[in-house]
């Protein structure tokens, strides 16, 4: 297990620059004793908004790990800045100050090539609002990921093994009657369905999930997180999720509580 | 792969795009269409143009003209015999010519060219105009005896309106003129023998009616001498005139003449004297040439060169040789008339000689048509450069509009490139879509363009090509491949340029900005 630290062999989507200083201490403390591998983690994690001269801090150093196959809950009240921390695990954000790590890896400050790619590949992405391109079929949407990675020619080549993958997620969601509808044609539920089969169609390791189920009433809600508690136990999927509201986050094996901008112990 | 499917996706469902593509759609048939027209004026009138005039004009700087025809020939082909395939030498004559119609007598300003009959056709494709199949093949200086065409031959049967006077031209009309003049003429001797016996004396002496009769006389070289001339079986030498000089068309298209074959005018001309003095023959109109060129057809009558030489005085008493003015010379295809131009000039004195070529010579014609495709196609292209910021000023309501799937498609991994390469590929598609279309519609409109015009003159009433102005019956077109591409490539780069603004917008969105925006 201790091989996902190993930098000696690095992955593609990182440079050939070495991690350095608190990602070094962060593989350090990893290595004493986890239960699991540390999947994706942050150190010190500043970040304000600027309005002219003032600076409105919103994270004020976070320090976050999350460990292989683990479905860990962000909670805290509206604006305390849970998507900020998501977006900056993501790669979507750059920090002020701090690291993000995945696999041992420094990946906030990594090109803009490479951060793309692993948004591609590595990272699936679930929003509040779904986030579905409204041009796309159901099915477009969910191969999306794909459409994005590969060249022209290159998506005509895999075309069958992608939409099978499409179809696969589809039925895994059960939208697989769905696949020819446009989304303004779907509901809240069904949209948010499509978007989790898009963000698993690069077969990712973690699943960032900002407020899955903000938009939707309790049982679909309850669907949802139905769907992602079966992928975190079944594919062993890391997922990092954040909402507000204490009862989903209950679904979840671990809660921390993020409010003025640090991570309150839980 | 992503590219092509949203900006397809975009395509089909932004009508507003469509908007762009319309205009630049029309930028481009519009300037396909007008450079089509120009080229086929341009064409048309160059091709008669050079037609009417020999490719090299070798000219005599004096009005009265050289001696010596066949030495400066043999001259001229001694410095350029290679490249040269064929010369006639002509007199050029500024002169005066009345029509008599209805008893009145109608000057025209013409100029007289005296041309050898023999050899004028190997320099220019005048021929080809002529109204009589037989001159057409070699003209005479003969007054035919009918058959000259009722049908312009140089139009569509379908569109020309026919001229159904030209049936009876030739010697029957001669005939029939000569019989009315004769009857007149005894009226009005039965008339005066009335005056006269009735004691007044209001009637005007003959003699005055007709002005020429005591100018001829005063010169002493009328008609042929010691006997009467017969007008019903005899004819003056022989005249072409041009047929914009004795007719004119109606707006409807249909032509009125004011003489026909068979028709005598006068021609008053200067002798080839120094003080120079006027002098006036007879001639009788063999045939009309139509080179569709008003310019020529309005001002060119053509005789017999020997004739005229001897009608100004322009022989030798001495040698019997002629004067000209001007040899017509007709180069080799693929001789360059600039160069030989040039080679000729130096041969001969430029005091006493001018050579040109027939673009020198209709230079300022040829400039000013080019200067106003020019200027056309400039205003054209800003026609399309306006439609450019219409797709400019869309493209970047779409990109606003669109925001926030372009922070969904960063977040899913696309690139700073890929996202600029949609909108840079939906300007592309809508450059492509309008310039085709674009083409299509303004070729097709060119195939059609006479019917169209028919039509619209249907509707409005009014003429859109009117042939009493353009003497042609058909609006003649050229497409050019070369000008349709550049003008089709012009469109598309239009449309791309304008969309590079708003895609580098999108493309610099900041994702997390671009996701949270409502
Ligand atoms: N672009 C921005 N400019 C200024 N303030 C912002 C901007 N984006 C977010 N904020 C502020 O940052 C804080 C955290 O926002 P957010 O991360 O969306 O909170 P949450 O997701 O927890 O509701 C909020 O107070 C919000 O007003
Ligand atoms: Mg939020």
């Amino acid at each position: 297990m201790s091989n996902l630290l190993d930098t000696s062999v690095a992955p593609p989507w990182v440079s050939s620059r070495r991690s350095t200083g608190a990602a070094a201490a962060l593989d350090h403390a990893a290595a004493a004793g986890a239960r699991r591998a540390i999947h994706l983690a942050c150190r010190g994690l500043q970040k304000s908004y600027r309005k002219g001269p003032l600076g409105i801090p919103v994270l004020q150093g976070i320090d976050l790990d999350v460990r292989e196959g683990e479905f860990l809950a962000i909670v805290g009240p509206s604006g305390c800045g849970k998507s900020t921390l998501l977006h900056l695990l993501g790669t979507l954000d750059q920090p002020d100050a701090g690291v993000v790590t995945f696999e041992g890896h420094r990946i906030d400050d990594l090109p803009a090539a490479a951060r793309d790619l692993l948004r591609n590949r590595h990272f699936g992405m679930v929003f509040q609002f779904y986030h579905l391109l409204p041009e796309l079929t159901t099915l477009e949407n969910v191969l999306a990921p794909a459409l994005i990675a590969e060249s022209t020619i290159g998506y005509w080549l895999r075309r069958s093994a992608h939409r099978r993958r499409a179809w696969e997620l589809l039925e895994l969601v059960g939208l697989a009657h769905r696949a020819r509808h446009k989304p303004r044609e779907l509901s809240g539920g069904e949209m948010q369905r499509a978007a989790i089969a898009r963000a698993l169609l690069s077969r990712p390791k973690v699943l960032l999930a900002d407020e899955p189920t903000g938009n939707l009433d309790r049982s679909t809600g309850e669907q949802i997180m139905h769907i992602l508690g079966e992928l975190n136990r079944r594919e062993r999927l890391t997922i990092v999720m954040v909402t507000h509201d204490p009862w989903i986050a209950g679904q979840a094996d671990r809660t921390v509580h993020l409010a003025e901008g640090r991570i309150q112990q839980g | 792969m992503y590219k092509l499917l949203l900006c397809w996706r975009y395509l089909r469902t932004r009508y507003i795009a469509l908007v762009c593509i319309i205009s630049v759609t029309l930028g481009v048939a519009t300037m396909i269409v007008v450079n089509s027209v120009m080229a086929g004026f341009t064409h048309e009138m160059q091709d008669r143009l050079n037609g009417m005039l020999g490719d090299l004009i070798f000219r005599s700087r004096s009005l009265d003209g050289v001696l010596d025809a066949e030495a400066h020939m043999a001259q001229i082909r001694q410095v350029a015999g290679e490249a040269i395939a064929g010369m006639s030498p002509t007199v050029h004559v500024p002169a005066l010519m009345y029509l008599t119609v209805g008893g009145e007598l109608l000057p025209r300003q013409i100029t007289l060219v005296g041309i050898d009959e023999q050899t004028y056709a190997s320099v220019s494709s005048f021929g080809k105009y002529l109204q009589h199949p037989e001159n057409r093949r070699q003209l005479q200086f003969r007054l035919r005896d009918g058959g000259y065409d009722v049908v312009d031959h140089q139009a569509d049967a379908s569109v020309a309106k026919p001229r159904t006077v030209m049936k009876n031209a030739g010697w029957p009309w001669r005939r029939y003129k000569s019989m009315i003049d004769r009857q007149r003429a005894d009226e009005q001797r039965l008339l005066e023998s009335n005056a006269a016996a009735t004691g007044s004396a209001a009637a005007a002496p003959a003699a005055t009616q007709n002005p020429f009769q005591q100018m001829a006389a005063a010169h002493g070289e009328a008609e042929p001498e010691g006997r009467d001339f017969d007008p019903a079986s005899e004819q003056h030498a022989g005249i072409v005139l041009g047929i914009g000089i004795c007719g004119f068309r109606m707006p409807d298209g249909s032509d009125q003449f004011l003489g026909l074959p068979g028709d005598d005018v006068k021609v008053s001309y200067p002798l080839s004297v120094v003080p120079p003095e006027i002098t006036s023959h007879d001639y009788t109109i063999v045939d009309f040439y139509e080179s569709k060129m008003s310019e020529y057809d309005g001002s060119f009558a053509f005789v017999p060169l020997r004739t005229l030489q001897k009608n100004r005085g322009m022989i030798d008493p001495k040698t019997g040789l002629g004067k000209f003015t001007t040899i017509q010379i007709k180069l080799r295809p693929g001789a360059d008339a600039e160069a030989v131009r040039d080679r000729l000039q130096n041969a001969f004195p430029a005091q006493l000689y001018q050579v040109s070529t027939w673009r020198d010579e209709q230079g300022p014609l040829l400039a000013a048509v080019h200067m106003e495709t020019m200027v056309l196609n400039v205003l054209l292209f800003l026609i399309i450069a306006v439609a450019g910021f219409g797709i400019l000023a869309i493209f970047c309501m779409i990109v606003v509009e669109k925001t926030r799937d372009i922070g969904i498609l960063k977040s899913l991994g696309a690139s700073r490139s890929g996202v600029m390469g949609i909108f840079l590929g939906y300007g592309l598609c809508l450059g492509l879509v309008g310039a085709g279309v674009g083409t299509g519609l303004g070729l097709l409109f060119v195939a059609k363009i006479n019917e169209i015009a028919d039509l619209l003159a249907r509707l409005t009433g009014q003429p859109v090509f009117d042939p009493a102005v353009y003497y042609f019956y058909r609006i003649p077109t050229i497409v050019e491949p070369l000008t349709v591409t550049w003008v089709a490539a012009g469109a598309v780069a239009i449309a791309v340029l304008a969309s590079v603004l708003p895609a580098r917008r999108a493309a610099r969105l900041h994702p997390v900005r671009a996701l949270r925006y409502e």
